[in-house]
């Protein structure tokens, strides 16, 4: 392993809470092993504004193995930065020496900024809350191999549950459509058995609970998949748009959906 | 203090039978009355919150995280165990009884882990029938793998991805009582403190993440799911945010920790690449089926692996234990290789690492068999190290990754403390002195699903509705602590950061109180922790305000804990003179070098009392264990 120190400026947002307004500050950084994660050099430099005696930069984060979906920020322009995999899984390597790098936060109206990097990402829960389930209530179920599932059905279905909930799709589209996301959910679902007596109520009430929250539409421009660091694929945007149309077509659900707030 | 561990009475197969019919019912109609707090949404929070919404209780949930799907059980890849011998090996609820006592070296409660065993079929009815997907068989079929420590195939598995999608079919059922109602979610906010009432646990002190609001929340039962404490060495496989908190408050309230010593080191783990790293990743141990593991068989060798001939290569696991070679157990892979390490036979640039070699596999199967294998591990690995595991051996550590004690419950669940339960990963209940692999998914959801929403509707309907208010004096007492708490924080202008305090306190637990102990090192580490905690009053450097995001304070308050967390640790492990699974005092070993139990005199399950911290020793408690219906063996591999 190598381990030359480079050396960086970082363009980074700052923005003190939701009400704030916001700029860009510039740090310089010394020192930086080409192996550490990007995650790990925004540890070092906010250990050197903390001994300045500087508030340190406030960004998501948990598992820092690339499934929580809990880390984001749009760095060079691209959310997750320059490779397809979550920010937590990208390295210092992928950036030359005396590189400058500019991070933001997701930018998208219902990802209100709360602090610095940090969005409120709260509207995909609400998203799930509306019909991302199947109702089944706690040792009600059947034995589970009373339910066939043909292995390239399960394996499609398991393709879409992927989805870590992290927003780069919404981030990366020019709409801030969250169709990746709600498709990735509602594919999943209407591709297994377990989930056809909800189906068409599910399509509705989460496009609906979508709209609600400010997302915009789709126009099929596909910056959403290449940004998607779990590959979901473009085919789920289909099979949602299918399944909603058809559910609307035939619509049994006669409730009018509240969306939640 | 009497330790009543509530065990029902009757034969080891139907004690929880007769307990689910012997508990005190709630009326349907009056379940709306009562009030629960569940803190941590993980596998074991979630179902319990969902559960109990479904049952009629009106549910306030807790988590850090933005959302409740982003819970550290999301990073658990290999699977989850049941007995359901779908491969018709002769797996039964007994063997699997079996394997998870003897797995965690005779040191768990029989009747516990006999329950574990009798509701894990029930889980995977459960998660299949929330749409969580499965690996499946051609012809439609659930699929199974083959994990550590058994003899049968009983893993179910979602490609490496079990523990997300449980999670998320947790999260699924808890989102739908979010929209009835039935529960109130609280993102981004960390609890506190527990706060009892009349010698009961009535609610709880939270602090919201983004405006600093400290809050008090009532309630007529608590329950804590808030995960391990692994992050006490500051690198492991945790989260970022993973912490003890929770508990620990718990604990300094009056509940009981038991076996805080006993810690899990997972043998696979990619090292740590330079003084800057904040956590380790996990490589799934099936690697160990087809790796090779090896040091130079001179010290300080400083060649490429490749410009190593054969014969200067020591395969210590082969060597030492011709039997099982390179698959011996998690704790004694993990031990020999700190072994090999401390004799100065590591590579790599910090010498902390051990060869994983496949080029014999390779030559054998083939690098496309290889590949399907471990085809995404490799390229996980590729992506962290930069170095390809195909033409290079990897390059492997040993890295804390579960911890088996936690807050001591009964039969129930609950802590000593009355109406106070812990929950999933936070309790010490079922895995002994070793976890075995795929058995955490399991009690998590077994906990949350299927035992606490029983176990509490005996102590509810035993209850008054009246809701108590939060301007009651308890209540305003341990508002008013918690926030002179933080303010004194705050107001600390030294020079150590809380990460290099943290860091710190991970060296000397790793060192002292990781994959093998001494007493004479458990005393000098009790002495480095008690200057840490005097460093972290006294010289703690903080910034900002409590009003408002911040992540130093929300840092700090977490490591102030680990460093008490860490010293009764320390104590545990000096108390415990004895090896077993997960705890290994050298010297107590066999002659060949193997962990030595001492059934006489420690076949008990340590559980602490805290009695003010710093300085005071906390009173040991001890709930003897007994063994009705294994024989207590000795384990070897040789
Ligand atoms: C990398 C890795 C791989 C693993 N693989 C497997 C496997 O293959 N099979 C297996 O069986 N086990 C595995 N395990 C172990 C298993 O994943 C965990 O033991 C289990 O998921 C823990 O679940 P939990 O619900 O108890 O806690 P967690 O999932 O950790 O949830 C804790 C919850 O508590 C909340 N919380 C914590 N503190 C506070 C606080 N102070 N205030 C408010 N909320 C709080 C968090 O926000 C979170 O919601 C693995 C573990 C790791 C780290
Ligand atoms: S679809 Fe992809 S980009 Fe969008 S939230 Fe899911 S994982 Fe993230
Ligand atoms: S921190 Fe969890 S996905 Fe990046």
């Amino acid at each position: 392993m190598e381990h030359t120190g480079r050396s960086y400026t970082i363009k980074v947002w700052r923005q003190k809470n939701a009400q704030a307004q916001g700029s860009i500050q510039t740090y310089p950084l010394k020192d930086i092993s080409p192996d550490m994660s990007f995650l790990e050099m925004l540890d070092i430099l906010n250990e050197q504004l903390l001994q300045k005696g500087e508030d340190p930069i406030a960004f998501d984060h948990d598992c820092r193995e690339g499934i929580c979906g809990m880390c984001s920020l749009f760095i060079n322009g691209r959310a997750h930065g320059p490779l397809t995999t979550t920010t937590c899984q990208l390295h210092m390597r992928s950036f030359e020496n005396n590189e400058t790098i500019f991070i933001e936060p997701w930018r998208a109206k219902p990802f209100p900024v709360i602090k610095d990097l940090v969005v409120d990402r709260t509207a995909f829960d609400r998203i799930i809350q509306a019909g991302g389930y199947v109702t089944v209530r706690t040792g009600s179920a059947p034995d589970a191999n009373e339910i066939l599932i043909p292995k390239a059905i399960a394996d499609e279905a398991m393709d879409a549950a992927s989805c870590i909930g992290c927003g780069a799709c919404v981030a990366a589209c020019k709409n801030a459509s969250a169709m990746l996301f709600v498709s990735a959910k509602v594919s999943q679902l209407a591709l297994l058995p377990q989930g056809q007596s909800e189906r068409k109520q599910r399509a509705e009430r989460m496009v609906a609970q979508m709209d609600a929250e400010g997302f915009g539409a789709c126009t099929n421009t596909g910056a959403c998949a290449a940004e998607c660091p779990k590959q979901i694929s473009l085919v789920n945007i289909a099979r949602l748009n299918r399944e909603y149309l058809s559910a609307k077509i035939s619509s049994d659900n006669v409730e009018e959906y509240v969306p939640i707030k | 203090m009497q330790l009543d561990s509530k065990i029902p009475a009757g034969s080891l197969a139907e004690k929880w039978t007769k307990h689910k019919f012997n508990v005190k019912l709630v009326n349907p109609a009056n379940k709306r009355k009562y009030d629960i707090i569940v803190v941590g949404t993980g596998l074991a929070g979630a179902a319990a919150a969902a559960s109990f919404a479904e049952l009629g209780y009106n549910v306030n949930a807790f988590c850090f995280q933005d959302s409740p799907r982003r819970a550290h059980s999301i990073a658990a890849q290999g699977g989850i165990n049941a007995a359901k011998n779908y491969t018709n090996e002769g797996d039964s609820v007994h063997r699997l009884f079996y394997d998870t006592i003897k797995g965690g070296d005779f040191r768990a409660r029989e009747a516990n882990v006999h329950r574990l065993a009798e509701v894990s079929n029930d889980i995977i009815d459960q998660c299949v029938a929330q749409g969580v997907p499965f690996a499946r068989e051609y012809g439609g079929l659930l699929d199974n793998r083959s994990f550590g420590g058994s003899l049968v195939s009983r893993t179910f598995y979602a490609k490496g991805q079990t523990g997300q999608q449980l999670l998320l079919g947790a999260y699924s059922a808890l989102s739908r009582q979010i929209a009835l109602g039935k529960v109130k979610m609280h993102t981004r906010t960390e609890m506190l403190d527990v706060v009892m009432v009349d010698g009961k646990a009535r609610g709880i002190i939270t602090r919201n993440l983004i405006t600093g609001k400290i809050e008090a929340h009532s309630a007529h039962a608590v329950v804590l799911a808030t995960g391990g404490y692994s992050n006490v060495y500051f690198l492991s496989t945790n989260a970022m945010g993973s912490n003890v908190t929770a508990a620990w408050r718990a604990h300094r309230k009056g509940a009981l920790f038991a076996n805080p010593s006993y810690t899990q080191i997972h043998p696979t783990c990619i090292p740590v690449h330079g003084t800057q790293q904040s956590k380790l990743t996990l490589m799934s141990e099936s690697l160990r089926n087809d790796g090779r593991v090896w040091v130079p068989r001179t010290k300080g060798d400083t060649r490429k692996a490749k410009d190593i001939p054969e014969a200067e290569r020591f395969y210590y696991l082969e060597e030492k234990y011709p039997t099982f070679g390179n698959l011996v157990p998690r704790d004694v892979a993990s031990r020999n290789a700190k072994y090999m390490c401390d004799q100065g036979y590591g590579v790599g640039a910090s010498k902390l690492a051990v060869y994983l070699d496949f080029k014999d596999s390779i030559k054998r199967l083939g690098k496309k068999a290889i590949e399907e294998k471990y085809g995404n591990l490799f390229d996980m690995y590729q992506q962290i190290t930069n170095s390809n595991p195909y033409e290079e051996p990897m390059m492997i550590y040993p890295a804390p990754h579960y911890t088996m004690g936690g807050l001591w419950v009964d039969y129930n669940l609950m802590t000593n403390l009355t109406g106070l339960y812990a929950i999933g990963e936070a309790n010490f209940s079922d895995h002994g002195a070793n976890r075995l692999g795929a058995s955490a998914l399991m009690q998590g959801l077994a906990d949350g699903y299927f035992v606490i929403p029983y176990t509490i509707g005996d102590y509810l309907a035993t209850q008054k509705y009246d809701k108590i208010p939060t301007d009651h004096p308890e209540f305003k007492k341990a508002l008013d602590e918690n926030k002179a708490h933080l303010e004194s924080i705050l107001s600390r202008k030294g020079t150590k950061t809380p990460d290099e305090i943290h860091i710190e306190l991970g060296r000397i637990m790793m060192n002292y109180c990781g994959m093998s102990r001494t007493a004479e090192g458990l005393q000098e580490a009790r002495k480095k922790v008690q200057q840490l905690q005097h460093d972290f009053k006294n010289n703690l450097k903080m910034v900002g305000t409590n009003d408002e995001l911040n992540i130093t304070l929300e840092k700090a308050n977490r490591v102030e804990d680990f460093l008490e967390l860490g010293e009764l640790m320390i104590l545990d492990a000096l108390n415990r003179n004895e090896s077993c699974g997960g705890h290994f005092r050298e010297e107590y070993q066999t002659p060949e070098g193997e962990a030595l139990r001492n059934d006489n005199d420690f076949a008990y399950v340590a559980a602490w009392e805290y009695t003010g911290g710093a300085g005071k020793d906390p009173v040991l408690h001890k709930e003897e264990l007994e063994f009705e219906n294994v024989k207590l063996t000795q384990r070897s591999y040789k």
